[in-house]
């Protein structure tokens, strides 16, 4: 039987201090109060004292309340039971069925040997030509959406998992509106996909501790599923609540902050979340697409900034529109060369010439006078924006290519294109 | 034999231990904590009375107060010896080959390999003969590993002359035997095995002189050889935002580099890019050897999910890796991505030891680690006169992608070569992404250096003209001027830019650089006569076109030739008679 404890001797934020001894770091624990009983988990060990975190927050304990070590870490369980269900952050139901327990397995696990990972070399289709053509979403990708509030990202986040060919899909939820929870949970149901879904939940009402759970929790059982050879889509909505959560434990552990509150591991916290992503040599992948809502839209903050450092490419959603600028797909290189042969020129030129329009857009907008080679990049950048840029366009990959082509041969001559001329012989439009 | 410490554990917050000990701890020793049967490798940063603070190189999971600490009396070490190249290792050295093969998917917490295989046989030939005195460093044997000869050499660590006693025959030696035997004048002796241990942070002192670094490294880009180059034996950075394009630009670099050994330091990025080195260097071939990659490469990856100490050691490791295969007379090149990462886990580790915060919390100390990092840099000439080298190449991800950052001010401080790169390029896709303008180096160019005068000239007047006709409008610019214009577009185009992925243009020599170059000088030099702007903007963008067809042909081909007529055709069309 283990040593329950009477004296709480500090309490500060989120975090209780009670004198123990033989704790392990990491460890949890249960605090029975008036309100209940919550988990806590040991974030540090100073000589006889124990500073714990308590999960659903520490209102309404008392310093005489009792805390009970329980001699593990946090679990979750890795069942095929836990498709079709919803938890919150600890991973309690809260769709009203039972608790899933069997196949335990601890959260925020060892990192992936290097050398048991291969080259990504699936395309996810999307259907979406700003993802497709230009960059491209790949099996095993960290990727996140980087908005603001108010744009539809969710929506998009929603689209993508649809649409893409995978085995499983988590979500976790963090600091969601409860009108989000609702439209993915509707929106998985809808479709038939809620039956090879599993989401972990935390609203905007919960604990903020409960936040930082999430992405371990959603990623543990990622794992799980992905050594079982099962292709896992994760999507983690919104890692600022995330980061947020950290800065605020951190600063009521009287962290010296880096840069703007944040604390200075920012970087390898996000990091070792995001690294889970994986294709594993001879069993399954994890895939994970986020989204990042910039403070202000401001790519300079810390959490974007850290996160674009991390992610392996970025999509801005800004105006309903994926940006061409500043979206990336770092693994796009990977898979392009297979597509077609023309994939590549086509996506670096159509781009190139779009950064020529927005200057002749300035240009015009000052009221010079338009050049010929202006009026050309007008009309471009007008059919780009409409062809390509535009959200509700759903078309395959070799439909979109041709499109550019079409659309390239409608406004340019051959040679004003920069692409090789053997490319122009073979694609462009007679 | 001294007694070695031992401790327990009084505390632990994040990755920082600390802990109480009994007799004597060294500054920077190693220490292992122990919970249950796993040992945690540990690095002490602070003593404070009978209390040491140290940094765990695992997760601190699991330990607990009273937990027991075994002090080892020896300064954080890697291993040197044959066998090296081909080799993937962590930022302690392990290797992840074996410990994939030992431990499967996932790093095993507290499991700790041998770098070198102990067992292998090697085809050792002695140099020296017995009776001969020898000092630290000096190349005692040979044994071939792949292409190259690897010397065995007498101990870093000896002090003053010593002579050899006992020499092994020529012979298939593994590296536990003793292959001589050595006594100096006090009548000390040691034996010399084919492997030796050096502690990561502190650099190997054995040559006689350190050299100026004068002579081009070609990275085989246009940018970097001819605009911004590369010596060997100097020391580079290249900074830039996400998205910038560093990471391509670093493959690229330990692709192409004329360099014998490339050690790429992975230091807490991302595993996705190490993997494609890890999988890619195996088959992709050496155009300079005709051997694959990875036999001139050490790879020392601490991506950004392993732990966080150990990424700090990761960057020394892959100096000191250099460090020795430079004592062989070699050139290495070690690639950092990114040093950012680095000067991170500095700061982590700073805030846990409750230090004064200095700009950005990095700790006041950050541009001395720096300065002594780039430091280990250099061309030497060993003691027996022959010459070797390290060049270090380091990335920096500047916060916000602002320059004005710690890290990168301090890096500007000591490297020869600063390749800066702009999100404005890399936006507008003019890959290399490398800012033709505020980049700079102190090292030569494979080109006149008249003539770069000449087209750095043409490159900012032509920005120059750029931006003034965003303020007076196309129609308010000289024709002259807006053929400058055109021409550093032109330059822009056709040599600042390459094309990675594609099979010709990834590698440029120098010799071709030389040759692209003059014919680039020579239309920029030219005196052009066009009747108006439209004409003068078709003209160049066709010149381009067929410039770029060049750049894609192979060096003096059928086909180069061919564009090369052509472009002298082109180029006759408006010029003055």
């Amino acid at each position: 039987m283990r040593k329950v404890y009477h004296r709480i001797i500090q309490m500060a934020g989120n975090v209780i201090t009670i004198e123990a001894d033989n704790v392990s770091y990491n460890e949890l624990a249960e605090v029975h109060s008036a309100s209940g009983v919550s988990l806590a988990q040991v974030i540090r060990l100073q000589d006889e004292k124990v500073f714990l975190q308590v999960f659903a927050g520490s209102r309404g304990i008392s310093t005489g309340d009792q805390v009970r070590f329980l001699g593990r870490a946090m679990q979750v369980s890795s069942s095929e039971n836990m498709l079709g269900r919803i938890f919150n952050g600890r991973g309690i139901p809260r769709d009203g069925r039972p608790d899933v327990n069997d196949k335990l397995i601890e959260i925020g696990g060892p990192s992936v040997n290097p050398a048991k990972r291969i080259i990504p070399k699936n395309m996810i289709r999307t259907g979406i030509p700003m993802i497709d053509v230009f960059n491209t979403l790949v099996e095993s990708q960290k990727i996140p959406i980087f908005s603001i509030a108010g744009e539809s990202y969710n929506a998009l986040l929603a689209r993508i998992a649809l649409q893409a060919e995978v085995d499983v899909i988590i979500l976790g939820g963090m600091g969601l509106k409860y009108d989000d929870y609702l439209y993915f949970r509707n929106t998985l149901e809808e479709k038939g996909a809620l039956s090879r879904s599993v989401m972990f939940i935390h609203t905007a009402s919960d604990p903020v501790v409960e936040c930082l759970l999430v992405p371990d929790m959603s990623l543990a059982l990622a794992e799980a599923y992905a050594l079982e050879g099962k292709r896992v889509l994760v999507l983690l909505t919104d890692m600022t609540n995330f980061a947020d959560a950290m800065k605020e434990i951190a600063i009521t552990m009287e962290q010296i902050p880096s840069n703007r509150g944040y604390p200075g591991d920012l970087y390898s916290q996000l990091a070792s979340r995001y690294e889970k992503a994986v294709d594993f040599d001879s069993a399954g992948s994890i895939t994970i697409l986020t989204v990042t809502t910039m403070p202000g839209d401001d790519v300079t903050h810390p959490i974007p900034d850290n996160t674009g450092y991390i992610t392996e490419g970025q999509f801005y959603l800004r105006g309903g529109r994926i940006e061409p600028f500043g979206s990336l797909s770092r693994l796009k290189q990977n898979v392009n060369s297979n597509t077609r042969s023309d994939h590549r020129s086509i996506m670096d030129t159509m781009i190139r010439l779009y950064a020529d329009y927005k200057e002749t857009m300035e240009k015009q907008s000052m009221g010079f006078q338009m050049s010929k080679w202006d009026h050309k990049l007008l009309k471009y950048g007008k059919l780009f924006e409409s062809r390509m840029m535009d959200l509700s366009v759903n078309i395959p990959l070799e439909e979109a290519l041709d499109l550019g082509w079409k659309t390239l041969a409608e406004c340019f001559e051959p040679a004003e294109s920069g692409i090789k001329t053997e490319l122009l012989n073979q694609y462009w439009p007679k | 034999m001294e007694k070695l410490s031992k401790g327990k554990i009084v505390g632990v917050n994040g990755n920082m231990l600390t802990v109480e000990f009994d007799d004597h701890v060294i500054q920077n020793e190693v220490a292992y904590a122990k919970v249950g049967d796993t040992r945690l490798k540990s690095e002490v940063i602070r003593i404070r009375g009978k209390r040491a603070d140290l940094q765990a190189f695992e997760s601190t999971d699991g330990l607990k107060i009273g937990d027991e600490v075994e002090f080892t009396g020896e300064l954080l070490s890697v291993e040197l010896g044959p066998g090296l190249l081909t080799q993937v290792f962590d930022g302690l050295q392990n290797p992840l080959n074996e410990m994939a093969e030992q431990h499967g998917f996932f790093l095993k917490r507290g499991a700790y390999l041998k770098a070198l295989d102990y067992e292998r046989e090697w085809d050792f030939t002695p140099i020296v003969s017995s009776g001969d005195t020898v000092i630290a460093g000096d190349w005692i044997g040979m044994v071939p590993e792949g292409i190259f000869k690897h010397y065995i050499m007498a101990p870093f660590d000896l002090h003053g002359e010593w002579q050899i006693t006992e020499l092994s025959p020529a012979g298939k030696y593994n590296l536990k035997t003793s292959i001589a035997r050595i006594k100096n004048e006090k009548g000390e002796e040691r034996e010399v095995f084919m492997a030796q241990n050096w502690p990561v942070k502190i650099p190997i002192p054995c040559y006689k002189n350190k050299l100026l670094s004068s002579e081009n490294m070609s990275m085989q880009m246009r940018t970097i050889d001819t605009f911004f180059p590369v010596a060997t034996g100097g020391t580079f950075c290249t900074p830039g935002p996400f998205g910038a394009g560093k990471t391509v630009l670093q493959h690229s670099m330990s692709i192409n580099a004329k360099a014998d050994i490339v050690i790429v330091a992975a230091c807490g990025e991302r595993a996705g890019e190490v993997v494609e080195i890890l999988r890619e260097f195996p088959k992709l071939q050496d155009p300079q050897t005709g051997r694959t990659l990875i036999d001139r490469s050490i790879i020392i990856c601490n991506t950004s999910s392993m732990p966080v100490a150990a990424r700090e050691a990761s960057v020394y490791t892959a100096v000191t890796l250099a460090e020795y295969y430079r004592q062989m007379g070699l050139n290495c090149l070690l690639l950092a991505d990114s040093t950012s990462r680095w000067a991170q886990a500095l700061r982590e580790m700073s805030g846990r030891l409750e230090e004064i915060p200095g700009d950005e919390a990095f700790p006041a100390y950050l541009e001395s680690r720096i300065a002594a990092f780039y430091e280990r840099a250099g061309l030497v000439e060993l003691n027996n006169g022959e010459k070797g080298s390290v060049t270090i190449g380091g990335t920096v991800s500047p916060a916000g992608g602002n320059f004005e950052e710690p890290v990168t001010q301090a890096t500007l401080k000591v490297v020869g070569a600063f390749l800066g790169l702009s999100r404005e390029r890399s936006d507008s896709r003019r890959y290399p992404a490398i800012h033709p303008l505020d980049s700079w180096s102190h090292y030569p160019s494979v080109v006149d250096a008249g003539e770069l005068t000449k087209a750095r000239n043409i490159l900012k007047r032509g920005l120059e003209v750029g931006q003034m006709m965003k303020v007076i409008g196309e129609e308010g610019t000289h024709i002259d001027d807006f053929e400058i214009y055109l021409k550093s577009e032109f330059l822009d185009y056709v040599y600042l830019q390459q094309n990675t992925f594609d099979d010709v243009d990834a590698a440029c020599s120098p010799e071709r650089q030389r040759y692209v170059f003059a014919r680039v000088i020579n239309v920029l030099d030219k005196k052009f006569h066009f009747t108006d702007k439209d004409v003068a903007r078709s003209f160049f963008l066709e010149l381009r076109q067929i410039f770029i067809d060049w750049n894609y042909s192979k060096f003096k081909s059928s086909e180069f030739m061919e564009l090369e007529a052509k472009i002298m055709d082109k180029v006759k069309e408006h010029s003055n008679a």
